[in-house]
């Protein structure tokens, strides 16, 4: 049934009704693959993953022990990448050092995820002063600037891996709790929240069960993009100011460092570190913005 | 298509083709529009949302969105073809030769610039005035449509304005530069019945002041019937009748047009009851085949299927696409008796 | 005006808590505070100096009224490592680190701001994916890395610039602090990129661009006038967001270029275990980053009239 009086939409009209349904049915989630975004996220942070991950099998060099007949040469066919200042060969300890870095950007995601995520459901979820104080409590971390934070909080923890964890997890939750608790504000409108409140369920099991579940893909999506290349970043940073990971462990930011010296005549031991680190950076970018995309479609 | 008086067309619109790009396919969105519009006078474009009314205006003027193309057909505008001219063109008719004024003005306004300089804007870039000299207009231009203090709200922001005032401001936007021809896209279907009466009263009169032509596309048929002395309707993508307005809605010739006016609410006279037009506007990417409103027409036949009616001339300035038109003028007769 | 004076009074709790972080930072470290705080100084007599000093045997809200007491007096204590008041040697290396920060976000608006409007008028054409590469690469970069290459090659290599060091006079500092201000403006340009052209791309779609070019206005007009003075307010928005990012930066680049800035300060003092410090700079930075906030929501009022009449 039509009639006349139907005000049409502002702006310019689209194509037909029958069109625009078509169109969603095609792009939900079943074609997640030919998304090229989210395929080139995952090819490239599958490739480094498995490099790092493979080491001891695409490398026989140990990258700690330095070997002082072989110091500072070129690339070649016993030495991919050439060897640095000590000898040791580039190729194996930028294969080590990602191992290492990685390693720690994933675990130090953890923890502020999970704080995060309580602290912001709390603040969410019961609203009223409860918020105030957190959301107060957020602003003053937010004021400080991450990495001076980080740094002051490393110098007085001492340097090593311990610290990192413990600074990043002491500041990286705020982001999840804004997060969080932006999604639950709209979410906890919902009717079948208030459906689980009228049956009964106490408000822990409220959040846990029926909130969180929906809530949380965005918190994931920031995880595995933004904090954890900010968590990288952090580290190298770290190591390169000889505060994170101490020598002779290998890591991108002691590699960077320990180059530096010899950038105009030997720049394959600094510039490569850094590119690894673009690069997965890149990987991990190109991940998060296929997953939004991809959150995005499957939501409208 | 000649008129009744032989008034020379300050715009004309030949066998216009808008096609829009999506997913699933080619829009047809306006199939093949030609339009006349004398000098001074008031022509109606109406229809449901989706027959293509909006984008003809727009494919006038060269505004289409990005997605829409002007497949075929030419625009003249005082003998000049806008459908060849580039975009740096373009914008030197806009404004001194043809206007627009759109249908929500708190969003057709820029909300950051003071409601002064959007109309002095035109002015400015158009006849050459300076800064003083096109605040001067644009202040004249404000007391014109009846902004009351215009030396203060010349400073104002759009949100500072009510609906019909901020409507006020783009009519004074749009007569800025003296155009020869100004095309509404429904201006009062956003505003209050009452402040509707308002502005329409403000167009038709400064219009006939100045001898300017509209375009006036709405889907409100006594809208058009206050303003407009000329009709055209539109139905999926197509001009399906047009003439001079009292005698389209007083004896429609076409099916379509005879379920509007029978749907169209009227506030003068108690109708029996307001019937439907049964069924919805169809697909523009796959309309239906010869007649496209056969589907839902109560008087179609074998031939309404399979031919494309033209659009013939049934007098002198009346035409239509239908091929039994007279079935709707008998339909009429037998209505007026059953009052 | 109100309106500043309004925000201005919503900082004061945020201010308070910067300065209760600081000085909790002390009580972090395990031992007698007074003990880490001397160092290597640390004779009998100086330790009960510094316990009668700041009543560290008193109930920790007295502390801090002590703490507080001192700071609004201009104390921030005494530098271990130099020996000097550590207000005055922050006071001395600050406008170095200014002169950076502003820089840096000067270049980084002369760099954005055309490409993004590059990419938005030409959405999803080659120009626009070009730019769109920039944020995906530039956000997993290390400023640092970034500024020792541009230091290699451009300061070493081909001398167009001093390696290091802050310069003379105001023509010396523009030449000097080039390279610096440059990595970190390169390292902010993705995030400015990125919100820029998506509110723009948002503004372009809106109703009004369209009177606008119903109107004819032409299209270098149409971009600055209508365009970018709309899309300018979320973007500020978003770069207000980040200037902790972008005064976080400054540190590790100060440190590469070898600037007499507050942050190699705070690098320095790190490594020399200066506590007093380490404890003052963060403080700085914290009510910086809190101003930082407060001018970025006056652009935002001053920028958009819908907000000023609340």
């Amino acid at each position: 049934m039509s009639t006349i009086s139907i005000p049409p939409a502002a702006g310019s009209p689209g194509p037909a009704p029958q069109a625009a349904a078509g169109d969603r049915a095609r792009t939900r989630r079943g074609r997640w693959y030919r998304q090229p975004t989210l395929m080139a996220g995952l090819v490239i942070t599958g490739l480094i993953l498995f490099l790092v991950i493979a080491a001891p099998l695409l490398t026989s060099y140990n990258p700690d022990t330095p070997n002082f007949t072989a110091t500072l040469q070129s690339p070649s066919a016993h030495h991919l990448l050439g060897t640095d200042q000590l000898g040791r060969d580039t190729w194996s300890r930028l294969l080590y050092g990602g191992r290492t870095d990685l390693r720690i950007a994933f675990i130090a995601v953890l923890l502020p995820f999970v704080l995060g995520t309580i602290v912001g459901s709390v603040a969410g979820y019961f609203g009223g002063w409860v918020d105030i104080v957190i959301m107060r409590l957020v602003d003053i971390v937010v004021a400080f600037p991450f990495f001076v934070l980080v740094i002051a909080l490393v110098f007085v923890l001492g340097p090593g891996e311990r610290s990192i964890y413990i600074a990043i997890s002491l500041i990286g939750w705020v982001s999840y709790a804004r997060i969080i608790r932006g999604q639950i504000l709209v979410a906890k409108r919902q009717e079948y929240v208030a459906a689980a409140q009228a049956g009964g369920l106490s408000h822990v099991r409220i959040m846990a069960r029926h909130l969180l579940p929906n809530v949380i893909s965005q918190a994931i999506v920031y995880a595995l993009s933004v904090d954890i290349e900010q968590d990288i970043l952090a580290i190298v940073t770290l190591s390169y100011l000889g505060l994170g990971i101490q020598p002779p462990a290998p890591d991108w930011g002691t590699m960077i460092s320990d180059g530096q010296n010899f950038l105009t005549t030997h720049w394959q031991l600094t510039t490569i570190p850094g590119l690894a680190v673009v690069v997965t950076g890149l990987g991990l970018s190109l991940l998060a913005d296929g997953l939004a995309d991809l959150l995005r479609l499957g939501q409208s | 298509m000649t008129t009744a008086a032989p008034n020379r067309s300050v715009l004309e619109v030949i066998d216009l083709h808008v096609e829009i790009a999506s997913r699933r396919g080619v829009v047809r969105a306006v199939d093949g529009v030609s339009l006349e519009v004398p000098a001074g006078h008031a022509v109606g474009v109406v229809g449901e949302s989706g027959s293509g009314k909006s984008m003809t205006l727009r494919a006038v003027l060269g505004v289409l969105p990005p997605e829409a193309k002007i497949t075929a057909g030419q625009v003249l505008l005082d003998g000049q073809d806008l459908t060849h001219l580039s975009n740096t063109q373009l914008n030197r008719v806009r404004g001194p030769k043809i206007a627009m004024i759109f249908q929500e003005p708190m969003s057709a306004l820029n909300p950051v610039m003071r409601v002064g300089a959007q109309i002095a804007e035109g002015p400015q870039v158009h006849l050459g005035m300076n800064r003083a000299q096109a605040g001067e207009r644009a202040l004249d231009l404000m007391r014109r449509v009846g902004i009351p203090d215009p030396e203060r709200r010349y400073r104002a922001y759009p949100h500072e304005f009510s609906g019909g005032m901020r409507q006020r401001v783009m009519i004074a936007i749009a007569l800025s530069c003296d155009p020869s021809v100004v095309l509404c896209d429904e201006p009062t279907t956003a505003l209050d019945v009452t402040i509707q009466d308002q502005i329409l009263r403000l167009l038709t009169r400064i219009c006939r002041e100045s001898g300017t032509s509209l375009v006036f596309v709405t889907h409100d048929l006594p809208v058009v019937a206050q303003v407009c002395d000329q009709l055209a309707v539109m139905y999926a993508g197509q001009i399906v009748e047009r003439g001079a307005v009292k005698e389209v809605l007083t004896r429609p010739s076409h099916p379509y047009t005879l379920g509007l006016v029978r749907s169209a609410p009227d506030v003068d006279r108690v109708r029996t009851s307001l019937v439907a037009i049964p069924g919805s506007p169809p697909s523009l990417i796959n309309p239906p085949t010869g007649c496209r409103f056969h589907p839902r027409c109560s008087f179609a036949e074998q031939d309404c299927e399979t031919t494309m009616p033209p659009l013939k001339p049934i007098s002198a300035g009346r035409a239509t696409a239908c091929l039994h038109y007279e079935r709707c003028l008998e339909a009429l007769d037998t209505l007026g008796a059953d009052r | 005006m109100a309106f500043v004076i309004h925000r201005l009074v919503l900082l004061v709790p945020t201010v308070l808590g910067v300065t209760i972080i600081t000085f909790f930072m002390i009580h972090l470290i395990p031992g007698d505070p007074a003990r880490t705080i001397l160092g290597i100084h640390a004779t009998p007599r100086a330790i009960a100096i510094l316990h009668a000093q700041w009543g560290l045997n008193r109930p920790l809200v007295d502390q801090y009224w002590l703490y507080m007491d001192r700071l609004v007096h201009g104390n921030l204590g005494q530098s271990l490592y130099y020996g000097t008041g550590v207000a005055g040697l922050i006071t001395s290396r600050l406008p170095v680190t200014l002169w950076l920060i502003i820089y840096a976000a000067i270049l980084a608006v002369v760099i954005s701001v055309p490409l993004a409007i590059l990419a938005a008028s030409r959405k999803d054409g080659i120009r626009d994916h070009a730019v769109r590469l920039i944020p995906l690469l530039g956000l997993g970069m290390p400023a640092f890395w970034l500024g020792l290459i541009l230091q290699s090659e451009l300061s070493v290599r081909y001398r167009l610039f001093p390696v290091t060091g802050y310069g003379t006079g105001f023509a010396g500092h523009l030449h000097s602090m080039f390279l610096p201000s440059l990595t970190v403006a390169i390292a902010l340009c993705p995030v400015i990129i990125r919100s820029l052209r998506a509110s723009m791309l948002d503004v372009l779609g809106a109703e009004f661009i369209t009177t606008a070019r119903a109107k004819g206005v032409p299209a270098t007009r149409l971009y600055i006038r209508h365009v970018l003075r709309n899309a300018i307010i979320p973007a500020v928005t978003v770069l207000g967001i980040n200037i902790g990012f972008l005064i976080g930066g400054t540190l590790i680049v100060e440190q590469v270029f070898g600037l007499p800035g507050v942050g190699s300060l705070l690098i320095q003092s790190i490594f020399a275990r200066d506590f007093p410090v380490v404890q003052a700079v963060a403080l700085v930075f914290g009510i910086m980053v809190v101003l930082v906030n407060l001018l970025t929501d006056v652009a935002y009022a001053t920028l958009d009239p819908r907000v000023r009449f609340d």
